[in-house]
Parts: C-alpha cells; sequence; structure tokens
C-alpha cells in the first residue's frame, strides 16, 4: 500500500480543499446498469413524482461514491481505506437537462489514531442542502 | 403497515461464490466517474504493492445485496420497495477487495426499528473468502417511507 500522504505531515483539523462533482442523468442511468440497483426512482420521473419526490434523484450509493473517490484521491491510494460510513441525509435532485446537479464534497482531519490511521470527516452538499451526514472514512497514510 | 419482526436475527448466505473481475471493477469505477489508474491497470495497481487492480470502496454494493434482497422481497415481511430509500451505508475493511478474489457473503437483518412514521432496516453482511477469511463487512440501513404509519 501506498498512501502518498504521510501521516506524520497530517495535522488534526487539517482541511481537504472542496471538489465538485457532476450528476447528470446519464450518470444515473450507467449507476443503475452498474451497480444492478435499478429502482425507478432514479431514472423515471414519473414513477419518482408518483411516489412524492420532487423529481429523479440520484442512488444515494452514487453520492458515496463522490465521497470515496474524494477520500482516495486525497490519499492518493484506494487501498488504504479501510472504513467508509455514511448517512444519507438528504437527497440530491437530478433535473431532466443538461446540467444535472453538482455534489460538492469537502473533508477535514478529524482525529489521528494509531498504526497511521486517521479519520476524515466528509461533507457532501447538493442544492444548498447537506447530503451526507456522519460520513467519515478511515485510512492508512504512509 | 409494520415490517415483520420476525425477520430479525435471520440470516441469508449466497448461494453461490461472488467471482470479482477486472472487467467489472472497470465498469463500476466508470460509472461513478473514478479513473484512478489503481482501478483500471494492473499494472498500476502492481506499482502500490496490490496484486491486481482494486475495487472501490462502495464496490461491494454490486454483490452484497443478492441475499438480504431474498428477504425484503419476501411477502411476508411486508416491505414496499416503491417507498424505500437508503438510509446509511458502511463498509469495513479487513483489506482491499481485488480483482481475482472469489469472495462469499452472508447477510443478516440485524435491526428494524419505527422512527417516526419511517421503518429502518438495517441488514449486516459478512463478506469472506472461500477459505472464510473475513474481508470486508457491510451494513446497509434501508428507510421504508411511511411504513410505521
Amino acid at each position: 500500500m501506498t498512501a502518498t500522504i504521510k501521516y506524520d505531515e497530517v495535522e488534526v483539523g487539517q482541511e481537504i480543499p472542496p471538489v465538485d462533482y457532476r450528476v447528470r442523468r446519464v450518470d444515473l442511468i450507467r449507476y443503475a446498469g452498474a451497480s444492478g440497483d435499478f429502482n425507478p426512482i432514479h431514472w423515471n420521473e414519473r414513477f419518482a413524482k408518483q411516489v412524492g419526490l420532487p423529481d429523479v434523484i440520484a442512488h444515494g450509493m452514487f453520492t458515496m461514491a463522490q465521497g470515496g473517490r474524494f477520500v482516495t484521491d486525497w490519499v492518493g491510494d484506494p487501498g488504504a481505506v479501510l472504513d467508509y460510513g455514511v448517512r444519507f441525509s438528504s437527497m440530491v435532485v437530478v433535473p431532466d437537462d443538461d446540467e444535472g446537479a453538482t455534489i460538492t464534497v469537502s473533508g477535514v482531519v478529524e482525529s489521528k489514531l494509531e498504526d497511521n490511521k486517521v479519520v476524515i470527516a466528509i461533507t457532501a452538499k447538493s442544492g444548498g442542502s447537506r447530503v451526507l451526514s456522519k460520513a467519515r472514512a478511515i485510512v492508512r497514510l504512509a | 403497515m409494520a415490517l415483520n419482526r420476525d425477520f430479525i436475527g435471520r440470516s441469508y448466505p449466497a448461494p453461490e461464490p461472488y467471482e470479482v473481475s477486472r472487467v467489472k471493477i472497470r465498469e463500476f469505477a466508470e460509472a461513478i466517474g473514478d479513473l484512478n489508474p489503481i482501478y483500471l491497470d494492473r499494472e498500476a495497481a502492481r506499482a502500490a504493492g496490490h496484486p491486481d487492480v482494486v475495487a472501490p470502496p462502495t464496490f461491494p454494493i454490486v454483490f452484497t445485496l443478492t441475499g438480504a434482497g431474498e428477504a425484503l422481497a419476501d411477502p411476508d415481511f411486508g416491505l414496499n420497495y416503491a417507498m424505500v430509500v437508503h438510509g446509511e451505508q458502511r463498509f469495513e475493511y479487513q483489506r482491499p477487495i481485488y480483482a481475482g478474489d472469489e469472495l462469499r457473503h452472508t447477510s443478516t437483518i440485524l435491526e428494524i426499528r419505527s422512527v417516526g412514521r419511517n421503518e429502518f432496516v438495517t441488514v449486516k453482511t459478512d463478506v469472506t473468502t472461500l477459505d472464510d477469511e473475513l474481508v470486508c463487512t457491510t451494513y446497509n440501513t434501508i428507510v421504508e417511507r411511511g411504513g410505521a404509519a
């Protein structure tokens, strides 16, 4: 495992700069195919509205994957992720246009543990709402 | 209608092992928009100290729901799938998942609770090798909106 971030150079409270991730309808179609989650709330506007949703919403797991990508890009090695958990606190509403929605992910080093492990607290927002809460990753640094 | 609490504690072993392929890892990585070479290129993965390409942290969602899916679809359980949204998700790794892994998994219904008008169901899944080495444990909480009303 070769995380590129060194444990000794990381401080508690250190911020990881925010990154914007775009999500359009076609991304949800592709994610449905790759993940096997074909729940129509993620691709069928008519169905989504019938069950009381404002519009098609992104798979929570798509949003979680963007949070994961944020962490693995920072750490440098996806194999360094030991634990990753989130609560889906709000929906990412994806309109039927070319822009789609934007998920903005940011993070902070929340604590340092033994064996070069650190806890990253992740924040993900879309459309002014926090879409992930209690989002934490434990990663092993170099 | 409330969900059937008799299902708490029931376990569902997946009938067959899941074979992790480079092709599926690539498909999944592309679908999440993450083109990290450690997911796509065996040489890049090896250079980072891995035996083969690594699966993204959220990859087990692809195969871990089969066992629990059977339970959740059981009419006796009482779940209205149309009202289901994802509440919480966690992946706890003993080691990364690699292309070439053959993985078994068993899902257990850990908890069912009502919060307001909603029903929360938490399913724990242990993912192991064919030699019973624990690779990863996942916790999946789904919410049935209006289910407890």
